[in-house]
Formats: C-alpha cells, sequence, structure tokens
C-alpha cells in the first residue's frame, strides 16, 4: 500500500548530489512532491528532506541505495503524518519448531521479518507492519512454540533527526573498531 | 527490552544510537576523507604530469586509451614516462573501456582507461555501464574542454559527468590542477574498496597544462562511505545454525566469491557441511567443475539440477550475487521452500530482489572463513544423489547430442568441450555474448584456477575483443581464449588492429552460425520462426584476419575440429578459428521468460 514518507538525508555538499538522489527515485518511478535542501550545524554538510509516495519495502530499497551514494552520510525515513501505523514486534521462538518441517520455510520472508538471531534453542524474528500483520505472523508461528512475543505498539514517531553530530561520531567509532578488526586479522 | 521504534532504526539495521558526548563533537570535526603518509616530495610539475604520476602512485603501469584535442596535454606527458606507463591504443573507446575492464578482472587492480571530450567520451558509456552492472573497477579518465567554456555548447564539449551518473559509481569533474592528486586517490580508493565499480574523472583541459605543487598521498577513508562493514559474530552464529539444522542446504555462489578471493574458504565450507554449490554467470570459476559438489550453473540456461533443486532446497546460502532475473525466474515462484542467508557486501542489495531471512552484510571471504569453524561436518549423501540423478537426465537429453553429436553439423557444445580440453587449467577465458557464451558457460570446463571474463549484467555484444586483448595483456603470459559469435565480432573487430599492433598473443575461437543466434532462437520459440533481421551474410573472417597479419583457419567438419584446436594453441601469436557451427541450434535447457526455476524446458521440438 503506497504511503507518504519523508526521507531525510545528510550528505556532503558536493555538486550533482541531488541529481544522484533524483536518479534513483526516478528509476523507481517515484515521485518527488516536495523537497528543501539546507546547510546542517556541520560546515560542508547539507540536510535534504523529501516528501514522497510509495509503499514501505520501496522506500525502504531507495533509502539503502541513496545511502549508498559516496557523499551521502546517513538517510532516515519516516511516514509523513504523526500517525503512525506501524508497530514492531519481536517474536522469540523454538528454533527446532521454526526450522522443523511443519513450519512453512519461507514464513519469515513472506511476512517481510527477519531474524535477529539463532541459537540452538531459540530464534529471535522482528517484524515490522500493522497490528494485523504482526497478529497474523503470530498465529501462523504459534504451532512452533512461541516462548516470548513483544510488540512496541503503535510508535508515535518524532519527526526529529538524530544530531548529525551523534552519526558522525558513530561512524568514527565504526571506522575505529574496523581499524582495530583488521589489524587483528592480519 | 530493545525494540527499535520506527521504520528508520529497521533502516539503521539496529545498531544501537549513543548519546552525544562531550567527545562526540570531535567526530563533527573530522575530516571528509583521510590520506595515507604522505609519499612524494613537493615539487613543481604540470596537472598532465601530476596525473600520470599519481597513477603511477597507485601501481597503474598500463593504460588503454584514445587520443583527442582535449586530452593531448596528457598524451603528451605520457612519452616522457613510457618506461613506466605502457598505453595501449585500441581502435576504439568502446573498446578501451572493456579492455581496462577485462585487465581489472584478470589481475585483480583497477583498470585504467583514457579519452578525450565529447565523443571520446559518450564512447566509453556502454563500457562504463558493463563494468558498473559486473562490479568491476576501472578508472575512467575523460578530457573535457577548458574550464571556462564548460556549459556553453563548446566544440566536442559533453556534459560526461551528467552522462555516466547513472553508470559509475562516482565521478567528479577537476577544473584547477592542484585538484587532480586527491581527486585519483580518491577515484582509486572508491573504485576498488567495498563493492568495486567504476569511477571517472573528467579533467578540464587548461587544469592539465597548469602548474601545481605537486605531493601525492593515498586515501584511506571518507567520511560518507563505509565501503566494509565489521561482521556482526551473532548473525555468523545464526547462520551457522541455520546451516546446520538444514537437510537440505545450497550455496549460491557469484561474482562476490571471486572478487573476494574466497575459493578456497568456500571449497572448505563445501566439504566440510556437504553442501552442494550452485554459480551464478560469474561465478562460475568461483567453484572446481570436477569437484563431486559442483551443481552447475544457475539461470535461464543454466544446469538442470540446481534449478530445480533451487525449490526443493530448505536453506539458500547465497554469496556474493545479487538474485538477477536471469538466475531466479519467476520471483513469485522462486524457493518457496527454503529459508534464506544472503551474504553480500552491498547492503542495498539484501532484500533488493529476494528476501532475506538472514542477511549478512559483509565481504564474502570474511563471512565464510567466519562460518567455518562454526558449522558441523555432515554427509548428505541423499541429498546429493538427487543432483546427481538430475544431471544423468540433462546429460543424456542435451549435453551429450551437443557435446559428442557423430553426425550433422559442428556444434558450438563440441567445439567448446574441445577448446576446453586443450587449454590449460589456468587459461583465460573471454566471451562474447548471445549463444556462444551459453555454450561456453554450459561446457566449458572450468577450475577454481581459470578466469572468465564475460559480460554478465549487461550482456554486451561486442565485448568479447576488446576484453580478450585487455585480459591477455593482463594476464602476461596466461593462455587467453576468447569466443565470439559472429554478430558480436562484428561490432567490434576494429581491435584486431590493436592485436596486430600489440602482437597480444589471444586465441580467438569464432562460432560461426551466420545467424544474430540467441536472438533468432527467441524468434524461433517465441515468435513463430519469423526471423526478422537476424540472418547475416558474412565476410571471409580467415581473409579479414590475414588482412591483419593474424594466422586464421577455417573448421567446417568434426574430424579435423581437434587437429585445428591443437594448431591454434601451438600457434605462436594470436590465431582466429573460424567454426562453422550448425546455423540454427537452441541452446537448451531453458526457463522460459515468466516461468519458475522448476519448469525447465529440456527439450525444444517446435519446427525451425
Ligand atoms: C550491443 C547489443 N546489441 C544487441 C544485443 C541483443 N542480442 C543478444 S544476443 C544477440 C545475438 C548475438 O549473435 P552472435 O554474436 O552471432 O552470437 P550467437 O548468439 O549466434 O552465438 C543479440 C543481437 C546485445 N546483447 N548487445
Amino acid at each position: 500500500m503506497k504511503q507518504e514518507f519523508t526521507i531525510s538525508l545528510f550528505s556532503e555538499s558536493h555538486i550533482g548530489i541531488l541529481s544522484r538522489i533524483t536518479l534513483i527515485l526516478t528509476r523507481r518511478q517515484i515521485n518527488i512532491e516536495s523537497i528543501t535542501a539546507s546547510e546542517s550545524a556541520v560546515p560542508g554538510v547539507q540536510m535534504l528532506t523529501m516528501v514522497v509516495r510509495t509503499t514501505p519495502e520501496m522506500v525502504e530499497k531507495v533509502a539503502r541505495q541513496i545511502e549508498k551514494l559516496v557523499d551521502v552520510l546517513k538517510v532516515f525515513v519516516h511516514t509523513s503524518t504523526e500517525i503512525i501505523c506501524q508497530e514492531v514486534a519481536l517474536y522469540k521462538v523454538t528454533t527446532r519448531g521454526l526450522m522443523s518441517g511443519s513450519m512453512s520455510a519461507d514464513i519469515v520472508r513472506k511476512y517481510h521479518a527477519r531474524i535477529l538471531e539463532v541459537t540452538s534453542e531459540y530464534t529471535v524474528v522482528e517484524k515490522s507492519g500493522t497490528r494485523t500483520e504482526i497478529k497474523e505472523l503470530l498465529t501462523l508461528l504459534e504451532p512452533c512454540g512461541v516462548l516470548q512475543f513483544v510488540s512496541s505498539g503503535r510508535i508515535a514517531v518524532t519527526r526529529q533527526v538524530k544530531e548529525l553530530n551523534t552519526y558522525l561520531k558513530e561512524m568514527d567509532e565504526a571506522r575505529r573498531n574496523m581499524q582495530e578488526a583488521v589489524e587483528l586479522y592480519s | 527490552m530493545k525494540v527499535s521504534n520506527n521504520i528508520q532504526a529497521a533502516l539503521k539495521d539496529g545498531a544501537e544510537v549513543t548519546e552525544t558526548s562531550e567527545a562526540g563533537n570531535a567526530g563533527a570535526q573530522a575530516r571528509e576523507s583521510g590520506h595515507g603518509a604522505t609519499v612524494s616530495a613537493d615539487t613543481v610539475i604540470t596537472g598532465a604530469e601530476a596525473l600520470l604520476k599519481a597513477l603511477i602512485e597507485e601501481g597503474v603501469d598500463t593504460i588503454f586509451g584514445y587520443p583527442g584535442g582535449a586530452i593531448m596535454p596528457v598524451y603528451d606527458r605520457l612519452l616522457d614516462y613510457t618506461d613506466r606507463l605502457r598505453h595501449i591504443l585500441t581502435r576504439h573507446e568502446q573498446g578501451a573501456a572493456h579492455a581496462a575492464q577485462a585487465y581489472a578482472m584478470v589481475t585483480g587492480k583497477p583498470g585504467v582507461c583514457f579519452a578525450t571530450s565529447g565523443p571520446g567520451a559518450t564512447n566509453l558509456v556502454t563500457g562504463m555501464a558493463n563494468a558498473f552492472l559486473d562490479s568491476v573497477p576501472v578508472v575512467f579518465i575523460t578530457a573535457q574542454v577548458t574550464a571556462g567554456l564548460i556549459g556553453t555548447d563548446a566544440f566536442q564539449e559533453t556534459d560526461i559527468l551528467g552522462i555516466s551518473m547513472p553508470v559509475t559509481k562516482w565521478n567528479a569533474q577537476v577544473k584547477r590542477a592542484e585538484e587532480i592528486p586527491d581527486t585519483v586517490a580518491r577515484a582509486f580508493y572508491i573504485a576498488r574498496t567495498g563493492r568495486p565499480g567504476p569511477v571517472l574523472i573528467d579533467i578540464a583541459k587548461d587544469a592539465q597544462f597548469e602548474n601545481l605543487t605537486y605531493r601525492y598521498s593515498r586515501c584511506t577513508y571518507i567520511r560518507s562511505y563505509n565501503p566494509v562493514n565489521p561482521l556482526i559474530s551473532r548473525d555468523i552464529e545464526s547462520a551457522a545454525v541455520m546451516i546446520n539444522y538444514a537437510e537440505r542446504p545450497m550455496i549460491l555462489a557469484g561474482h562476490g566469491v571471486i572478487i573476494s578471493g574466497a575459493m578456497a574458504e568456500l571449497r572448505a565450507l563445501a566439504e566440510k557441511a556437504a553442501i552442494p554449490v550452485a554459480v551464478t554467470l560469474l561465478g562460475l570459476p568461483a567453484f572446481s567443475h570436477d569437484h563431486r559438489l559442483y551443481a552447475g550453473m544457475l539461470g535461464m540456461h543454466g544446469n538442470y539440477a540446481p534449478n530445480v533443486l533451487t525449490n526443493k532446497a530448505d536453506l539458500i546460502i547465497a554469496a556474493g550475487m545479487r538474485f538477477d532475473d536471469r538466475v531466479t525466474g519467476n520471483l513469485k515462484k522462486y524457493a518457496p521452500g527454503a529459508r534464506v542467508i544472503h551474504i553480500e557486501i552491498d547492503r542495498a542489495e539484501i532484500n533488493k530482489n529476494v528476501r532475506a531471512d538472514l542477511g549478512i552484510n559483509s565481504d564474502a571471504r570474511e563471512a565464510i572463513t567466519a562460518l567455518l569453524p562454526l558449522v558441523r561436518e555432515r554427509s548428505r549423501e541423499e541429498w546429493i544423489r538427487e543432483f546427481r540423478i538430475l544431471d544423468r537426465t540433462e546429460h543424456e537429453k542435451v549435453v551429450k547430442p551437443e557435446t559428442e553429436p557423430e553426425v550433422g553439423d559442428l556444434t558450438m557444445g563440441e567445439v567448446v568441450k574441445t577448446v576446453s580440453e586443450m587449454a590449460g587449467r589456468d587459461a583465460v577465458v573471454v566471451t562474447d555474448v548471445g549463444q556462444h557464451q551459453m555454450a561456453v558457460a554450459r561446457y566449458y570446463h572450468f577450475t577454481d584456477s581459470n578466469r572468465l571474463v564475460t559480460s554478465g549484467g549487461m550482456g554486451t555484444m561486442g565485448f568479447g575483443l576488446p576484453a580478450a586483448l585487455g585480459a591477455a595483456v593482463g594476464g602476461e603470459g596466461r593462455q587467453t581464449v576468447v569466443f565470439t559469435g559472429d554478430g558480436g565480432l562484428q561490432m567490434t573487430v576494429q581491435e584486431l588492429g590493436t592485436i596486430m599492433q600489440y602482437r597480444i598473443p589471444v586465441k580467438i575461437v569464432l562460432l560461426n552460425n551466420s545467424f544474430l543466434g540467441m536472438v533468432r532462437q527467441w524468434q524461433e520459440m517465441f515468435f513463430n520462426s519469423r526471423y526478422a533481421s537476424t540472418e547475416l551474410v558474412n565476410p571471409d573472417f580467415v581473409m579479414l584476419a590475414s588482412a591483419y597479419g593474424i594466422s586464421a583457419r577455417k573448421v567446417t567438419s568434426r574430424q579435423e575440429l581437434r587437429e585445428t584446436v591443437e594448431e591454434m594453441f601451438s600457434a605462436n601469436g594470436p590465431f582466429l578459428l573460424q567454426a562453422e557451427v550448425s546455423r540454427k541450434a537452441n541452446i537448451l535447457p531453458m526457463i522460459e521468460p515468466g516461468a519458475s526455476v522448476s519448469e525447465v524446458t529440456l527439450t525444444y521440438n517446435g519446427k525451425s
């Protein structure tokens, strides 16, 4: 189902960045309903905010493709209204039950869920979506033994974008960790 | 409980967000990119010379290209660097682009390609797109009109930056000489890291003449670009449990396995857990075909067993591949009974075509290496036997008649098989695009020491010959053989001139059916055998090769096939073997457009 999303992103203020982003959206036949560009608090970094109409699956795909652009620092996606129909749920089920032949193997994929963790005893599946979808998946998973189920309830999204500094710091940290890992590796 | 609280958090892959601390502000001041220690002392030189020096710093010794007005300052300097930089003058910029890509695929180093502004630059576009879709690092350098004229429709000005944007990983324009060293450093860093790909630098003519104080340091970091993510051990442990649980697992190995050099690790994983390995077109040499766990090639003209059994597998472990539609067939009916682990360095590929139960966003070699100690030793004889049973059916119905016919015209299959038997185990195999490409994919017996250079994602006719010369230059003495069709060969046949000029020892196997074979096959199968513009009236290719001083021989009969191939391989230097094959043969099996991977057409009895 199509809905309105706001894609906000931080990028280096390099020439051509807007072209690159619109190319990605155009290829997927997504129209930009509004767009603003502004300087961020960090010199040399700009913030772009776009409103688009598309499906949740598609917005995830294009967000990743935008984030892949060399000059883009970080991408956020929000639904445009404050009233959100999305919830997030975690299902902890027995691994034996989930992996056994009686459970349809494509259940996780079909419900656009993903596996967070598998151990020999339990598996944690994460799904975000509407309450109905989340309930449906729960019913389907019941036969394999649901050890625990938690759902976030309706999430009120604040349209506040995280402080850029936080992300730059995270990225620096990730880089440091990487270098440590590389040193360990070699 | 940690619950990611909206879609944006999901997009960040569940990474935890830490609050900004005092020290956090340091992050904001981090430089946009990082460079290694400066390796060269300051000197004042022109932009053109700085470009060449920078290339040398990046380990470049070979350039493929074609000169013209705007890039003349660079070519002029090139004469002073002939001891360190070898320039191969192709006969068309497209040829230079393909050659540079093949060079990269064989050497593992980024290829380099020069072209002038305007038509020179636009002639590169097919080559860039081809390298982009197949994730090959090539650094394209185009010249641009003088900075002051950019945007005025000056003579030979094209907006190559705009044109190349969708088909490059990154591009940039340089208007001042002083920007050249850092731009080159960035270009190489971006081209070869993460998921590799082509990049383009467009250099204004006056920046080539201008002086700068030259110092070079290699790029090691770009703030907005995270090419490789660290492995998450929880994901690896989860994947191992899933593999240990699976009864009918299958590995799908793609180009990423080869790019990351994970062939040995892949083999170890497959052997330890007894998992059949299927490959994509570009992944063909990722796993030796004589290995008992080799399952065959996936996709439209792939092998019977791996396609059919995709839909019987209970676990798919996809490594370094992107579930192209030629591989998956109808997505709605793809692998319904399988859980999917997707190991892929490009995060945008995970969940793009096929949803994954578990996505592992990392380098294939790192992930497989980490998995290895965690998977249990298993034997899965019954599952492996299922592959053998289907293999036998395919052999009887398709492979045997195609590769060991006793009567009738020469077939593509038997020529490919003969060449495969007589070429070296580590030969570099190049193809063009069409039926012959599929014949090579199906009947060439690859080992994991072979290299395959073919046009996968784009399917670019005309790729073969220039790619072969680039591969042979990069292979330095490694046997290089290119299979091409009569259609594709004539798209870039002028590169025979390049082969002549530099005496490049490529063995050219032309599978001549006097048709645009692959299109003719589709016309036969899906358009009532109405052969609209697919029949070719061809020149005498032996005479054509001879005109370029290239030894050549035509073979029409089964009896002389072996001896002619022998002659080709024992000849010194380049050789063209023109094999006259059946005019209207079809490549089978086939998964017809819209069909599922388990709906394979093994034989086709339509009239021709
Ligand atoms: C540049 C380009 N134009 C058109 C096509 C479409 N196409 C795919 S295969 C093919 C026929 C190739 O004929 P040939 O080179 O003789 O090889 P064969 O299939 O006969 O082995 C064509 C026209 C293409 N892939 N690339």
